[in-house]
Formats: C-alpha cells, sequence, structure tokens
C-alpha cells in the first residue's frame, strides 16, 4: 500500500504546480495508479534505494530518478538497470 | 483453502512473511551485510499478501488525468523537498497509528536540520524488511545522500522541511480529500520546485 499512498501524494503535489518523482518498488501498482513520474527499481519491498550504507548506489538511484525531472510526457514509468 | 478474507486481514497476513530478510540471510553471496539483487514483483510476495494485491481495486485510484509541472528553473537552482511513506518521525513526535483499520492518513513534518540516525521507523506493514531502514534510514529517505547534492551544487537547496507518511493505508480518503493536499499546500507555500518522493 505504501507504493499506492507515493503515488496519491505525488498525483496531489504535482496537481499543486510542484514537480515530482517516485520511486516505485511495485510496477504493477505505480502502472496502474499512473503518478506523473516514476523510476522503478529491481529492489524488494523495505529497499527502495538499494542497500543500506551503499550511498554510491543511492546516488545513481537518485540521479536516474532526478533526471525523469526533465520529462514532460506524463505519465512516465523508467527503470533503473543497475 | 478459503480466501474469504477482509482487506485488513490480509494486511496483517502478510505477517509471516520476513521473506525478504530470510531470502537475504539465506542467499549464497550473503557475508554478514545486506545484499539484495531480486526484483520486487507480485511473484515475491506471500500468497497471503498477493491475493490482497490482486484483489485491491487499484484501477479505482488511476491518476487521470495526469498532472504535469514543469520545473520552473534548472535542479541546480531548485529547492527540493522529500516525501516518504515509511512511517518515519523523530523522538519527540507521536507515533503513528497502527491501529486504524484503514490506515492512519496523518503526516509528521520532518526539520531538515535533523540528525537521520534520530528518526525513528515505526511503520506497521510486515510486508518488508524493517532492519534495513533502521540500519540507515536514507534508503527511505535519502535525506544525508540530498545534503550532498545540495554541498556539490547539483540541486539548489533543500526545503526547510520534508514529510513523512506511514504508507499502509488501504482506504485512502481522508488521504486524498485532506491530508495530501495539505502537505501539497505546505510545499507550495515553501516555494519548493521539486519533490522526491520515495515508498518503503
Amino acid at each position: 500500500m505504501c507504493q499506492q499512498t507515493v503515488c496519491l501524494l505525488q498525483a496531489a503535489i504535482e496537481r499543486a504546480g510542484i514537480g515530482t518523482v517516485s520511486i516505485s518498488l511495485l510496477r504493477e501498482v505505480t502502472s496502474v495508479i499512473k503518478p506523473p513520474r516514476a523510476l522503478f527499481v529491481p529492489f524488494p519491498m523495505g529497499y527502495p534505494l538499494g542497500e543500506p550504507n551503499n550511498a554510491p548506489l543511492q546516488h545513481r538511484i537518485i540521479a536516474a530518478a532526478l533526471g525523469l525531472l526533465e520529462r514532460d510526457d506524463v505519465p512516465v514509468l523508467d527503470e533503473f538497470i543497475r | 483453502m478459503s480466501i474469504r478474507y477482509g482487506l485488513q486481514e490480509l494486511m496483517i497476513a502478510g505477517g509471516d512473511l520476513e521473506w525478504s530478510k530470510n531470502r537475504v540471510k539465506s542467499h549464497p553471496d550473503f557475508t554478514g551485510s545486506l545484499f539484495i539483487r531480486e526484483m520486487a514483483t507480485y511473484d515475491d510476495l506471500s500468497l497471503h499478501v498477493r491475493l490482497f494485491m490482486k484483489s485491491y481495486p487499484f484501477s479505482r485510484y488511476t491518476i487521470t488525468p495526469t498532472p504535469c509541472a514543469r520545473l520552473a528553473r534548472p535542479l541546480d537552482e531548485s529547492r527540493v523537498a522529500l516525501v516518504t511513506t515509511a512511517g518515519l518521525r523523530s523522538v519527540d513526535q507521536s507515533d503513528f497509528d497502527r491501529s486504524d483499520k484503514r490506515g492512519d492518513p496523518s503526516f509528521r513534518e520532518i526539520p531538515n536540520t535533523i540528525d537521520t540516525r534520530l528518526l525513528v521507523e515505526s511503520h506497521r506493514s510486515y510486508s518488508f524488511d524493517h532492519e534495513a531502514v533502521r540500519s540507515d534510514v536514507n534508503l527511505a529517505f535519502p535525506l544525508d545522500r540530498f545534503r550532498e547534492l545540495e554541498s556539490q551544487g547539483a540541486i539548489g537547496a533543500l526545503n526547510h522541511r520534508h514529510f513523512s507518511f506511514m504508507g499502509s493505508i488501504v482506504g485512502p480518503r481522508r488521504l486524498i480529500d485532506e491530508t495530501a493536499p495539505q502537505v501539497a499546500r505546505m510545499l507550495a507555500d515553501d516555494r519548493v520546485d521539486a519533490v522526491f518522493l520515495t515508498p518503503v
């Protein structure tokens, strides 16, 4: 349900005129709810930024997600390739 | 076998999971630090949680039309805020209501100056491994990473506050009608340009 909550929050914030991007751990949920921009990551629930105490990996995921903020062909659901 | 579960029972039935932790520990490459490679898909979840996910009417909450706010300025000039649904709060804030069957739609304001090691994770879901995020809160609320981006000049500035929800909201009506728009207004009042959201 975390995934749905993220999507719904994202929609409210984007409607307020603020650009948003989210991490998706469940493609099945994100692809149905369709938030404006999401980056699907190949990690289990509980690990949205990959691994604990692995700052380089966390930075790569964040950079990939922030890159989606440029996109206006919404909804965008991209995939992080490890 | 009976599959006459209510939604909340199914959420709680996920409690037999312990799945990711066990998978990590049984992984041949596990060396003591957490090591994860597998995708999170419905197939990875327990039968109970899969049944719930398959039966839950996610399509009821499809966002249409898709809102689209373009960045008003480049990211390195933008004010950025984080939103997490990992159920984080500071020690002096009240806990989320884990007994609310529909899910607690309230939020906690996290000051940008907080020491991330002092954040408490009290998410009620049994469907993920809590140890990982407790060992590094940046996994689901990457404030230290964004501080690094700010000091490198990759983002303009971090907002003075961020927001935390507890994501297991099965009945999201109050979230949709009240607390999500409330947080959106607060972020707009703060003149935030971009928001990065993480589930757990």
